[in-house]
């Protein structure tokens, strides 16, 4: 075990604004990402995509494909089924998804056929002269119809006459007495709608199939894979050995590729029966239609109890959230929303209804916040609304219920524990940054011109590495009932004292070679120029959850904290030998290991190092050669839930805090918001590189506006995606954005993890929403619009100012 | 299908190929001469991630077909610079953490040389109008745009 590396002031690399180390490649054209991959005698597919929402598939004639020169393969769904089982689906029950649709397709988009060919453009030209016979099924799109569905609506019979996938009522703590003891009880009822990730790179994988060893090699942009890599094998029906999967960079993830294994499974199944290479890569109609990663899309009736004074007494929630066409993540994004259900607050009992549905809609899969986004809006939501009715400042209700820094570590409702923060310091920050008290005489003289000016500070969570128990602790039955979620780290000195640092999970935008080269150089005191950071194949892999849930650098610290220590172990064992010294009474400084009080009786790294590789007669004789060491980290606190679930246990425990306030001006003629200023301060704990951190809360709260104002997967009644290209699924450009996101940092490090840090890698995305939407309500105050429901739009704007002056 | 006749300069080296009349720029530079530094994102020409510069202006490689750009000098990323010696765009996108994934960078860093070759002073509304054309899912932009205004100020510097 390694001793745990205590925050402080006194690292040379880490809270450094070290310049990545990975950019040198991806600035010069030169990173490797999936498109990229070529091998020799490589294929290309395209898959057919269904038109409808729901039907069953009558028959399908792939004759003509087949005839068309270049074409190599043709393959239905059924005909796939025969090599190739359901994929990974952690729901228990599971609810069974093939890789390409068999005899009924479940939402727009979905796969029917999939041609290999020459080029991509054969193979597309292919897919036209595919002829498929439908017989349309009822379409359900409403959540609401969902509850009911029954017969020919219902999408998956086999679980039973119905698409509620999963319903259940948890409570934590005297829920009841809480509100008969309220003044008065804040009730609103909200609509989070369904967005996605949607990465600049689509999902992709390039498949070979070695016939002579059985074997599969993929190299796929999927992250999971040395953590959950091996379901695919069992999809593909050969054994986990017989598949190995290289990872490639990713361009960009945020959630969406968090385990994607439809895209692999397809290429593996397409070049298995092919006996070719293949590459499948999903164009943007296909990655918004079936990339199995669509966000939450959440109906919500929350009612917030408090006593006349603002003190918040108890929550209660009743959602449905839509899951469409399949659940391959069970209800996990409800095990984020129980983290931090009570925010930064003292709230003493919490209720959460859930019903799960099944639509005929592209699946849920995780998007940055992975529900617990969601939570922020309708908490932060109902809190502006009772402060507003308890004729209160939004910051002076927040502060009266924070969680006070001597209360920490503090277990809130559902079980959870919260590490440690200091959220009066956090607001007192952000409401300095921002000049609260200016901003609100702004507003004031604003008004008189008929100018309508908002601010909207809010206080919120981001819970960071989760821990598996989330997965599971929704089911009636558990199912798979998985307490490991680890990060590995393999690091090795060659001879010449350079450090090979191996990392088990992918870079999928973020900065893991960064943050293992800072850590590293910290640990070891070894030059950044003399790190080599790579990442490992399944073959050879450690067990390696990957980034997620705001973990990764959290966890590669502690697993790079893990081996170092038994690398200075035993450098220090050799170095004891070559300088005829006790071990105790060495040093590490600088590259170099000295006696204490002695700096001219030193060997350096390199010196150890070839001792260590070359010179086994010159060891202490228990010392064997090479200066290597694999470290598996486990998560560093987390128990089991109840029996009952009245305590879900500790599962999400590094906590991470944040206050945002943008100044918005509204014009009410058009619906136009424009930012007037942004401040947004987080608390990750201890920084490691404040400058990859600010990037992370700009561009996070970026996709928080568009999340908030802009984006949304919009079906119609008939289950059609009316918004399946960027010409129609608006992503914030530069015009939509503020200028300057104004980002301050607050410090306080976290007791269990190495060197005090906690995750960062989702705040901007779970702070903008509930900040945009308090300022646009505050802005439109006069009007008394309120803004229960996303996205914001400009027209939908317009809408709510009409019926409010109308109303008025 | 038949195939017609290109001849086309590409990062100052001149490439003669027989491609289909249908045969994308993007998928040219990709596959028919190995430049994978440009990148596809959505293959409707909104995203930007596929611009490069033909005879000097910006334009999506998706959206045109190789056959277009017969007798054209076209540039991609990998003119630029290299790992070791960087085009000063490429050390100021680098320096002001101008991209995470890197994905839309090329793109981003080619709308900045035609922006600084027609405008090598720009004021941060003027780079913030140059690069709105192209999407990047990460950063949010702003460091993008002190990017571009670092660069410009050092290839100013360089210049007096």
């Amino acid at each position: 075990m390694s001793t745990k590396e205590k925050a402080g002031n006194g690292y040379k690399w880490i809270g450094q604004n070290m310049k990545r180390v990975e950019d040198p490649r991806l600035l010069t054209g030169r990173g490797k990402y999936i498109d990229d991959i070529v091998v020799p005698n490589m294929a290309h597919a395209a898959v057919l995509r269904s038109p409808h929402a729901h039907a069953r598939i009558k028959s399908i004639d792939t004759s003509k494909a087949k005839e068309l020169p270049g074409v190599i393969l043709v393959m239905t769904g059924a005909e796939a089924a025969e090599q190739t089982g359901p994929l990974p689906c952690f729901a228990n029950p599971p609810v069974a998804q093939p890789c390409i649709a068999t005899d009924r397709v479940r939402h727009v988009g979905e796969a029917v056929a999939a041609v290999v060919a020459e080029s991509r453009y054969i193979a597309e030209d292919a897919l036209d002269l595919i002829e498929v016979e439908y017989e349309p099924l009822p379409v359900v799109i409403d959540p609401e119809e969902a509850l009911t569905s029954s017969g020919d609506a219902v999408l998956h019979p086999d679980r039973g006459d119905t698409n509620i996938a999963l319903q259940r009522t948890l409570t934590f703590g005297p829920v009841d007495d809480d509100f008969a003891a309220a003044d008065v009880v804040v009730r609103r009822k909200m609509r989070w709608p369904r967005s996605g990730g949607q990465p600049m790179e689509t999902v992709g994988a390039v498949a070979t199939f070695d016939e002579g060893t059985g074997k599969f090699t993929i190299y796929a942009n999927s992250s999971m894979y040395n953590y959950v890599g091996w379901l695919m094998a069992v999809s593909l029906n050969v054994p986990p050995h017989k598949l190995n999967i290289i990872p490639t960079i990713a361009g960009g993830s945020f959630g969406s590729k968090l385990f994607v294994h439809k895209v692999p499974v397809i290429a593996g199944t397409l070049a298995r029966a092919a006996g070719r290479p293949v590459k499948y890569l999903e164009d943007r109609i296909d990655n918004m239609m079936s990339c199995d990663n669509h966000g939450s899309d959440r109906i919500y009736d929350v009612e917030l109890a408090l006593k006349n004074d603002g003190t918040m007494l108890s929550l209660r929630m009743k959602s449905i959230d839509d899951y469409g066409a399949y659940l391959q993540f069970g209800v996990g994004h409800w095990g984020n929303v129980a983290a931090q259900a009570s925010g930064p607050y003292t709230i003493n009992s919490v209720e959460i209804n859930l019903t799960a549905v099944l639509t005929n809609k592209g699946q849920q899969g995780a998007y940055r916040g992975f529900g617990s986004e969601v939570n922020n809006f309708i908490l932060e939501r109902v809190i502006d609304a009772a402060a507003d009715e308890l004729g209160m400042d939004p910051t002076e209700i927040r502060r009266k219920n924070f969680i006070q820094p001597d209360q920490f570590p503090y277990k809130i409702p559902t079980g959870n524990v919260y590490d440690s923060g200091n959220y009066e310091a956090v607001l007192e920050k952000a409401l300095g940054m921002v000049d609260y008290k200016g901003w609100r005489k702004k507003q004031e003289e604003a008004r008189k011109e008929g100018r309508y000016i908002g601010i909207g500070p809010i206080t919120c969570q981001e819970r960071s590495v989760f821990s598996s128990t989330e997965f599971w602790f929704w089911n009636h039955e558990p199912g798979f009932a998985l307490t490991s979620s680890p990060e590995s780290v393999g690091l090795k000195i060659d001879p010449l004292g350079k450090a090979f640092v191996t990392l088990h999970s992918p870079f999928w935008g973020n900065s893991p070679e960064t943050m293992a080269t800072q850590i590293v150089a910290e640990q070891l005191t070894i030059d950044p120029a003399d790190i080599e950071v790579t990442y490992s194949d399944t073959d050879h892999g450690l067990n390696g959850t990957g980034p997620g849930g705001s973990r990764y650098t959290v966890m590669i610290a502690g697993a790079i904290a893990g081996a170092a220590t038994q690398i200075k172990e035993k450098m220090f064992k050799i170095a004891g030998h070559m300088l005829e010294a006790n071990e105790a009474d060495l040093e590490l400084a600088e590259g170099k290991i000295s006696v204490r009080g002695a700096p001219d009786r030193s060997v350096s790294i390199p010196d150890v190092a070839m001792q260590a590789h070359y010179f086994r007669l010159s060891l202490p004789d228990d010392v064997n050669s090479g200066l290597d060491a694999n470290f598996v980290y486990d998560h560093p606190y987390t128990t089991m839930p109840s029996e009952d679930r009245s305590d879900l246990g500790v599962f999400y425990p590094i906590m991470g805090h944040m206050c945002h306030i943008p100044v918005v001006e509204v014009d009410i003629e058009t619906g136009q918001v424009k930012f007037l200023k942004y401040v947004a301060v987080h608390d990750a704990g201890t920084v490691v590189n404040p400058m990859t951190l600010a990037g992370h809360i700009r561009g996070g709260t970026a996709q928080g506006i568009g999340s908030a104002m802009y984006e949304q997967f919009y079906y119609d009644s008939e289950g059609q995606l009316l918004t399946a290209n960027f010409a129609d699924y608006l992503i914030p450009t530069i015009m939509e954005v503020p200028e300057n996101v104004e980002v301050g940092h607050v410090e306080t490090p976290s007791p269990f993890t190495e060197f005090g840090i906690k995750g960062g890698g989702e705040g901007g995305r779970m702070g903008a929403p509930p900040a945009i939407a308090a300022a646009i309500e505050d802005a439109l105050k006069p009007l008394g619009v309120k803004v229960d429901v996303l996205p914001i739009t400009p027209m939908r704007l317009r809408e709510l100012i009409r019926e409010a002056q109308a109303g008025g | 299908m038949e195939q017609e006749k290109v001849v086309v300069s590409v990062n100052g080296v001149q490439y003669e190929r027989m491609v289909e009349p249908r045969r994308l720029l993007c998928d040219f530079l990709r596959q028919d001469i190995g430049l994978t530094g440009t990148h596809v994102g959505c293959e409707h020409g909104v995203c930007g991630m596929c611009t490069i510069l033909i005879n000097g202006r910006t334009a999506r490689s998706c959206l045109t077909f190789a056959v277009q750009v017969d007798g054209a000098e076209i540039t991609t990323v990998e003119s630029l610079g290299t790992p070791t010696n960087m085009h000063p765009l490429q050390a100021a996108f680098w320096e002001k953490h101008g991209l995470q994934c890197g994905y839309c960078t090329p793109a981003m860093l080619l709308t900045a040389v035609e922006l600084l070759d027609t405008n090598p002073n720009p004021s941060r509304d003027e780079i913030r109008e140059a690069i709105s054309s192209n999407l990047c899912r990460c950063t949010g932009y702003q460091n993008i745009v002190d990017a571009v205004e670092h660069a410009a100020a050092q290839m100013n510097g360089g210049a007096s």
